[in-house]
C-alpha cells in the first residue's frame, strides 16, 4: 500500500512516515502544497495524508483541486483546528476523514486502515459478512452461525460500523464520531461500556470471542 | 508655528459637521430675521402715511361744512395761528389764488392747474437749525364761491419717526444675527468637544489604557447615549479580554503541572539501567499523562470557544428533548454498570435556538457528574419547555453539595474535598456554564433533598417553522424506526 503524506513541518513528517513505514505502508513525503498535488495527480496512490495548513496552496484547495479532476484517491485530512465547523469545511472540500492535532498514532492507522478499505463495500450493500457473523440491513436482524441476536438500535448501528471494519483496528473516538455523531471526549468512557455489552450478546453461547479489545487504540472484529 | 496650528484649527472647525449644520441654520435664522423686519417697517410706514392721509381728509371735510355756516377764514385764521405746532398747514386763497387767510405765505406753483385732489411739494421752513426744505402732503379744494382751499401736513416728523424705526429695526436685526452667530459658534463647539471626548478615549485606549470610559454630561442626550453604549461594550470587551487572560493563566498553570511531572518521569527513566521493559513502561505511562494533558488542554478550549461566542451565528433551531434522549441513551450502559437507574423524562419537543454539539456536551457533562458521584440510587434526566423557557434537569440522590460552594464548583478546576480520588479535571461544569451563557441562559445547582439538581435553562425559541435539526446518521443505515427509539419517559434501566 502506497501513501503520500503532505506535511510541511519536517519533525511531524518525520514521525509520521516512519510510524507509517514501521506498520507496512511504503511512504512519499510532500513538504509544499503544490509539490503535493503534482504528485498526487498521477493517482498512484492509495490514500493521501493532507495537512490543512500548508505553504504554497491551502490543503483543502489541493483537495479540491484533485476532486475536480476526478482523482478520487482517499484522502484523511489533518488540522490544529478542531471545531465542528472546521471538519464539516474540510468534509465539504472532499476530504474522506478528519483527524485533529495532536491525535495518538494508533488513530491515524486505524482511520488510515478504514480509509482504504472503504471504497469496495461502500454504496448498496443489503448484507454485510464478517466470518460467522450475518448482518441483514433491510431486515435488521443479526445472526451468529446462523443463531439469532437481539440487539437494541444503538447496538445495531455500533455492529453495523464495527462489521463495515471487519478485521480493522476501529478507535473510541471514531466509534463516537461515526455511530453517536459526537466530536467531544466524555469524560468516563461510555464507548467501553456500550462495546462490552454488545460483546457480551455477541458471544453469549460461543466459546470463541469475535470482539476483541486492541490495547491502546480500540476494538477490533475478527473476520474469522 | 502656533499660526499655522491656529490657521489649521480654524480650517479644520469650517471642515465640520458641526459647522456646516450651524451654518445653514444662522443662513436660515438670519433670513427669517430679515424678513420679519422689512415686512415689520412695510406695514409701520404704509400705516403712518395713511394715517396723514386720514388726518388731512377729516380736516378738509369739516372745513367745507365750516364753509358752509360761514366763518371759515376767522376757524383757518384761528388754526393757524403761530404756536399751535400740529404740522398742519392751512391756506384760503380768492378764485385768483391770492391769499386770504392761512399759515402758507402762497399757493404752492405745483399747484396752480389744480382744481381738486392730493400732491405733495416742498417748503422752506426756518427752524433753529436754519432754513430746511420739508415735504407737504397736501389735499385742495375748490369752495362753493370760487375760493380755494388748502390742507396740508409738514411729513417732516413722520419721515423722522420713519428713519428712527429703521434705525431701531436695523440693531435690532444686527444684535439678532450676533446673537445667532454666537449661538451657532458656542453650539458647534459644544458639539465637537463632546465628540472630541469620545475620539479622546479611543486614543487613550489605542494607547493601551484599557480603563479609560468616555465621560458623560448625564444629561441623558444622544451624545450620553452613544457614550454610555460604548462604555458598555467596551466593559464588555474587557470582561472578554479578562476572561481570556484567566483561561491563558488556568492553561499555563494547569498544564506546568502535568508537563514537569512528565519531563521528570522521562528524565528519571534515563538514570535508571537501560532495560526495554521499563522503559516501555515508561513511555505509556508518558502516553497516558500525555492524553489527559490533551483532554484537558481541549476541554479548556472548547471553554473559551464557547464563551468567546464564536458559534453563536451557526445556531439553529434544535430540539432539547432529542438532544438529552441521545445523551441519555449514551450514558445508560454507564448507569446500568454501577447498578444506578437512570430515568428520562421529556414529554414533548423543546425547541431551543442552539448549537447541537454544545448542548450535547454540556448534558452529557451532567450527566456524567451525576452519574460519577452518586454511589447508589436513582439519577433523573428532564426536560421542560415552560413559559418560554426550556429547562433541562439532573437529579441524582448522591451527596449533594453544600449551598455555599454550589457556585464555586462552576469555576474553572475547581473540585471538591473527596472527589479528587474520581477521575475528572474540574472543567465539566465550567462549560456547562458557559454554553448557557453562549445560549443566553444560565446553569445552577439546585438541592434535590437528598442529592443534587444540575439545571440548564435557555431561552425557548419562538415558534418558527424550522425543522429541528436531527443528528445526521454518519453510518449509512435507513433512519430507526420511530419506536425503537429511547422511550419518551420512564424507567430505563
Amino acid at each position: 500500500m502506497k501513501l503520500l503524506l503532505i506535511e510541511d513541518d519536517r519533525k511531524t513528517a518525520d514521525y509520521i512516515a516512519k510510524g507509517l513505514a514501521e506498520s507496512g505502508y511504503v511512504v512519499d513525503r510532500a513538504y509544499e502544497g503544490r509539490d503535493g498535488l503534482f504528485m498526487s495527480s498521477g493517482g498512484g496512490y492509495d490514500a493521501l495524508v493532507v495537512d490543512r495548513m500548508l505553504p504554497g496552496m491551502d490543503g483543502l484547495a489541493l483537495i479540491a483541486a484533485l476532486r475536480a479532476a476526478e482523482i478520487k484517491t482517499p484522502v484523511l485530512i489533518l488540522s490544529a483546528m478542531g471545531a465542528v465547523d472546521d471538519r464539516v469545511k474540510g468534509l465539504r472540500a472532499g476530504g474522506d476523514d478528519y483527524l485533529v492535532k495532536p491525535f495518538a498514532f494508533a488513530e491515524l492507522l486505524a482511520r488510515i486502515e478504514a480509509l482504504l478499505r472503504r471504497g469496495p463495500i461502500a454504496g448498496a450493500t443489503v448484507k454485510l459478512k464478517a466470518g460467522a457473523l450475518e448482518m441483514d440491513l433491510l431486515a435488521r436482524s443479526v445472526t451468529r452461525a446462523g443463531r439469532e441476536i437481539e440487539l437494541l438500535p444503538r447496538e445495531f448501528r455500533l455492529l453495523e460500523f464495527l462489521m463495515r471494519h471487519a478485521g480493522q483496528v476501529v478507535t473510541r473516538t471514531m466509534l463516537l464520531e461515526n455511530v453517536w455523531d459526537y466530536h467531544f471526549d466524555p469524560q468516563t468512557n461510555v464507548i467501553d461500556v456500550h462495546v462490552s455489552r454488545l460483546r457480551q450478546k455477541l458471544d453469549k453461547g460461543f466459546d470463541k470471542p469475535l470482539l476483541q479489545t486492541v490495547r491502546g487504540a480500540g476494538y477490533r472484529l475478527t473476520v474469522a | 508655528m502656533p499660526v499655522s496650528m491656529r490657521g489649521f484649527e480654524i480650517w479644520r472647525f469650517l471642515h465640520t459637521n458641526a459647522f456646516r449644520i450651524a451654518a445653514v441654520y444662522f443662513v436660515l435664522f438670519a433670513a427669517s430675521v430679515l424678513a420679519l423686519l422689512v415686512f415689520f417697517y412695510l406695514s409701520t410706514a404704509d400705516f403712518l402715511e395713511r394715517q396723514i392721509e386720514a388726518t388731512v381728509d377729516a380736516e378738509i371735510r369739516g372745513l367745507q361744512e365750516q364753509h358752509e355756516i360761514e366763518g371759515l377764514l376767522q376757524v383757518i385764521r384761528e388754526r393757524s395761528a403761530p404756536g399751535r405746532a400740529d404740522n398742519m398747514l392751512y391756506l384760503v386763497t380768492d378764485p385768483l389764488l391770492n391769499p386770504l387767510a392761512g399759515n402758507l405765505s402762497q399757493w404752492p406753483r405745483e399747484a396752480r392747474q389744480v382744481r381738486s385732489g392730493w400732491f405733495l411739494f416742498p417748503i422752506q421752513v426756518t427752524t433753529r437749525n436754519g432754513a430746511e426744505t420739508h415735504n407737504v402732503l397736501c389735499s385742495v379744494f375748490v369752495l362753493g364761491n370760487g375760493d380755494h382751499l388748502l390742507v396740508g401736513r409738514d411729513l417732516h416728523d413722520a419721515a423722522v419717526f420713519r428713519n428712527r424705526i429703521l434705525t431701531t429695526l436695523a440693531w435690532a436685526g444686527l444684535i439678532a444675527l450676533g446673537l445667532g452667530i454666537a449661538g451657532g459658534v458656542v453650539m458647534t463647539r459644544n458639539m465637537l468637544n463632546r465628540v472630541e471626548a469620545v475620539a479622546k478615549t479611543a486614543e487613550q485606549i489605542i494607547r493601551g489604557d484599557f480603563a479609560q470610559r468616555v465621560p458623560l454630561s448625564g444629561s441623558g442626550d444622544e451624545f450620553d447615549q452613544l457614550g454610555s453604549n460604548l462604555n458598555v461594550m467596551l466593559d464588555q470587551i474587557e470582561r472578554l479580554m479578562a476572561g481570556m487572560r484567566q483561561v491563558t493563566d488556568n492553561i499555563a498553570h494547569d498544564l506546568r503541572t502535568p508537563l514537569s511531572r512528565l519531563r521528570a518521569r522521562l528524565e528519571v527513566t534515563l538514570l535508571e539501567k537501560p532495560d526495554a521493559a521499563l522503559y516501555a513502561d515508561a513511555l505509556r505511562e508518558t502516553i497516558a499523562e500525555a492524553d489527559q494533558l490533551l483532554v484537558t488542554f481541549n476541554a479548556l478550549l472548547s471553554i473559551a470557544e464557547a464563551e468567546a461566542g464564536s458559534r453563536r451565528d451557526t445556531a439553529t433551531v434544535i430540539d432539547l428533548a432529542e438532544i438529552a434522549r441521545a445523551v441519555a441513551e449514551l450514558y445508560e450502559p454507564v448507569a446500568e454498570e454501577k447498578g444506578l437507574v437512570l430515568a428520562f423524562e421529556a414529554p414533548k419537543p423543546v425547541r431551543v435556538r442552539g448549537d447541537r454539539h454544545l448542548l450535547s456536551q454540556a448534558i452529557a457533562n451532567l450527566l456524567d457528574n451525576a452519574l460519577k458521584y452518586t454511589p447508589a440510587g436513582r439519577v433523573a434526566l428532564s426536560v421542560r419547555g415552560e413559559n418560554g423557557t426550556a429547562r433541562v434537569a439532573v437529579a441524582d440522590s448522591g451527596p449533594g453539595i453544600p449551598a455555599d460552594r454550589r457556585e464555586a464548583v462552576f469555576d474553572r478546576f475547581v473540585r471538591l474535598e473527596g472527589s479528587r480520588s474520581t477521575p475528572g479535571n474540574g472543567l465539566g461544569l465550567s462549560l456547562v456554564r458557559a454554553v448557557a451563557r453562549l445560549h443566553d441562559g444560565a446553569a445552577t445547582l439546585e438541592d434535590n433533598n437528598p442529592g443534587l439538581t444540575a439545571v440548564l435553562t435557555l431561552p425557548l425559541a419562538p415558534d418558527a417553522p424550522n425543522v429541528p435539526e436531527k443528528p445526521a446518521p454518519a453510518v449509512s443505515s435507513p433512519p430507526l424506526a420511530k419506536g425503537a427509539k429511547f422511550p419518551e419517559s420512564g424507567v430505563v434501566t
